[in-house]
């Protein structure tokens, strides 16, 4: 522990500005700002929310005895008063995110996970003439545990402010409290997606080029899944296939990641939420695995359907319930209305309660 | 200037702050003390607008903290130390906080070098002492430069050099004419910074008053006596007498007297006219901690007060300014009114109905104008 210096709280004392005159009244503060102003003189003076009856008089007083109230200066102060806005809890939730290594921990994890399975099941597969699946599908089992990094990622975002005490920090620093969980969301979901985005991309281009020169047997070629698929008898993936595996498998996961977000702010506890969200992912087909009989069929039908695993399988074009020639996009679109309801939940639960 | 209204909160059945009004006026440190789960912390977060009062309100420079454009520049809080991530650095924790309000990167290494952090900037603050949390927290309360500044315990664990160090700050703050709303449970570390002090307990106030004239109503002195052994006669008569004079004597556990309300003379006078041998005739002065404690005490734990007047001679407790203080026909062995507690005269304002103890008067707000 170091000596402390002694504390030149004094704003003249601060280096940068450069007038060393007597600090003006705050009325005159606004036009003597240092720094450029990010806000109009006029919100400045709008924005002093101090009665005005506080007089300024001299601005040191000996210390030790301070005068009766009446005659307290108000401080005026060297920084810029600023009108906050979703600009500068963007900023702070992006210096958040990046500064903690638990953000760093995961998102590798993810890359490692999502891009070291796909080489594997690439190299596994590369002897074989003819895997049966389309092209880029293999990348649905590296980024099926990927996704499992960035989901813990999205609930600890929210979580560890609520497990160390930071949120009241937080909120007390910017007491517009959606506008920290909205910022919160942009954040991780931005950052989150670029990551999956580039995991899935890279593992995308390996299994095109390592692959790719499969030969379709002739039977395949009236398959409609086939369709857009084979060009020069060689499997292929469309141009659809390989927007889906990566940008829309990238959507997928973020948004799971955001809902994780929204149900850690709902639960406001870091096993609760994880665990919470393992389950919404895993739960579904692990139940409908063991619902055997004619009765349960149809639930056990919209169980796997409806899982969000298979909603992921969907988009790389191997589905565990219907046709390969679905669309993922519905199903990211169900996502999508689950997501915003919960963040919803969470930016009420956020603003209405206490802290 | 914070302004709290008839500030309630509840926690379901349990109510943590009663009906607390009080104003913090800038230019001076204000003492905000009580024992612990009096709902010191309780105030400060309804203060900042984390809590929701469930009833009346508290604002600050006549806004509600969630109402004001930006917070950090014009109110600055130390609520706990540990409120942060321990996994990012120091410099990395107060730059997010600055961020958040437009506040210049600058002025972060401003703060670390006036809290003396700024060879541990980059260091994680997971392997921070208490002291250099507090520090940190400090730090992240001065960042915006604000005009009102509230410290919660900001003393824990710091070292004594450190402790001197904060009171100097709170002072130089509150010099420079911002409002220093500081709390603690420390009476005597408040009053060497505080201006003025607001006692709670048990979520009510209790006292509204400058130091000076805490230290003059509640600190009072009394005199020590002691009869000669075996002398249970004597010291009877002596204690009647003193009775009769005006006096309050208790008995202390050594066999001694402790009497306030007598100068020392006269129960020297006293003593020589009823013929009672003393062996001992002292002046004592009670601390201001003491009459911290004493004024606190029933707002901790009731029981603890009754106890003490089973089996005791004497009221046990004198109000505060008890040399001036008029003895009624019930003085001296008489068993003790009930509610005498120190808070006597009784204040003008009734008790309000939390806590449920009708004859609990120590909680009651015990202002200057009432002991006048």
């Amino acid at each position: 522990m170091t000596t402390p210096p002694p504390p030149p709280h004094v704003p003249q004392q601060q280096p940068g500005p450069p007038p060393h005159t007597p600090q003006p009244p705050p009325q005159a503060d606004a036009g003597q700002q240092p720094f450029p102003p990010q806000a109009p003189p006029q919100a400045y003076a709008q924005q002093q929310p101090f009665p005005p009856q506080q007089v300024p008089g001299q601005r040191q007083q000996e210390p030790g005895h301070a005068g009766p109230p009446q005659q307290a200066p108000v401080v005026a102060s060297s920084l810029p008063m600023v009108n906050t806005h979703i600009g500068h809890a963007l900023l702070s939730e992006w210096t958040k995110i990046r500064t903690v290594r638990s953000t760093v921990w995961t998102l590798a994890l993810t890359v490692l996970l999502t891009v070291g399975i796909g080489l594997i099941f690439a190299a596994a597969l590369s002897g074989e003439d003819f895997v049966g699946m389309p092209l880029l599908g293999g990348g649905f089992f590296g980024l099926m545990f990927g996704q499992l990094c960035v989901i813990s990622l999205g609930a600890l975002v929210i979580t560890s402010e609520y497990g160390t005490g930071m949120i009241r920090t937080t909120l007390t620093a910017s007491p517009r409290r959606a506008r920290v969980l909205i910022a919160k969301g942009l954040v991780f979901f931005s950052l989150s997606f670029a990551v999956t985005l580039a995991a899935t991309a890279l593992t995308a281009l390996i299994h095109s080029s390592m692959l790719g020169d499969q030969t379709v047997p002739v039977y395949e070629y009236d398959n409609p899944d086939m369709e857009g698929s084979i060009e020069n008898g060689e499997i292929v993936a469309s141009s659809g296939h390989w927007v889906d595996a990566t940008v829309g498998a990238s959507l997928y996961v973020a948004l799971l990641g955001l809902l994780a977000l929204a149900v850690g702010a709902l639960l406001r506890h870091s096993a609760g939420a994880i665990s919470t969200m393992l389950g919404v992912v895993l739960v579904p087909l692990i139940a409908a695995l063991f619902m055997v009989g004619e009765s349960l069929a149809d639930l056990r039908e919209a169980l796997i359907e409806y899982s969000p695993l298979n909603g992921l399988a969907t988009m790389f074009h191997i589905p565990m319930t219907g046709e390969t020639t679905d669309s993922g996009w519905p199903l990211l679109g169900l996502l999508a209305a689950v997501t915003a309801g919960a963040t919803i939940a969470a930016v009420a639960r956020l603003t209405t309660t206490d802290v | 200037m914070i302004e709290a209204t008839g500030l309630t909160k509840s926690y379901g059945s349990k109510t943590a702050v009663y009906n607390l009004s009080f104003r913090v006026l800038p230019g001076k440190v204000t003492g905000f003390l009580g024992p612990n789960g009096a709902g010191k912390s309780t105030t400060m977060r309804m203060i900042l607008g984390l809590d929701a009062p469930t009833d009346g309100s508290v604002t600050i420079g006549g806004h509600q903290y969630r109402e004001l454009p930006n917070a950090p520049r014009l109110v600055g809080a130390l609520l706990d130390a540990n409120a942060k991530h321990g996994g990012r650095s120091a410099r990395a924790h107060l730059l997010c906080l600055a961020q958040l309000s437009g506040i210049p990167a600058r002025r972060v290494d401003e703060v670390l070098d006036v809290v003396g952090l700024t060879q541990v900037a980059r260091k994680r603050s997971k392997g921070f002492s208490l002291g250099m949390g507090q520090r940190l927290g400090i730090a992240a309360a001065l960042l915006g430069d604000p005009q009102v500044l509230l410290f919660d315990e900001p003393v824990n664990g710091l070292d004594p050099e450190g402790i001197r160090w904060v009171r100097e700050l709170m002072r130089r703050l509150a010099s420079e004419g911002r409002t220093v709303f500081v709390s603690s449970h420390l009476m005597s570390e408040m009053a060497q910074t505080a201006d003025h002090l607001i006692v709670i307990g048990r979520g009510q106030l209790m006292a509204d008053l400058p130091v000076r004239a805490f230290i003059e109503q509640n600190s009072t002195g009394f005199a020590r006596l002691r009869t000669p052994d075996g002398d249970e006669a004597g010291r009877e008569k002596l204690v009647r007498v003193l009775a009769e004079a005006g006096g309050q004597v208790q008995a202390e556990p050594e066999g001694t007297l402790k009497v306030t309300g007598v100068e020392l003379p006269r129960i020297s006078e006293l003593a020589h006219a009823a013929d009672v041998r003393l062996w001992e005739l002292s002046p004592h002065h009670a601390s201001l901690e003491e009459a911290y404690m004493r004024m606190t005490q029933g707002a901790v734990d009731y029981r603890s007060s009754e106890d003490q007047r089973s089996g005791l001679q004497g009221p046990p407790q004198q109000a505060p300014g008890g040399w001036q203080q008029p003895v009624g026909p019930q003085g001296g062995y008489a068993p003790p009114p009930p509610g005498a507690g120190f808070g006597a005269p009784p204040p003008a304002h009734a008790a309000p109905p939390h806590p449920p103890h009708a004859a609990h008067q120590a909680a009651a707000p015990y202002r200057p104008e009432d002991a006048r």
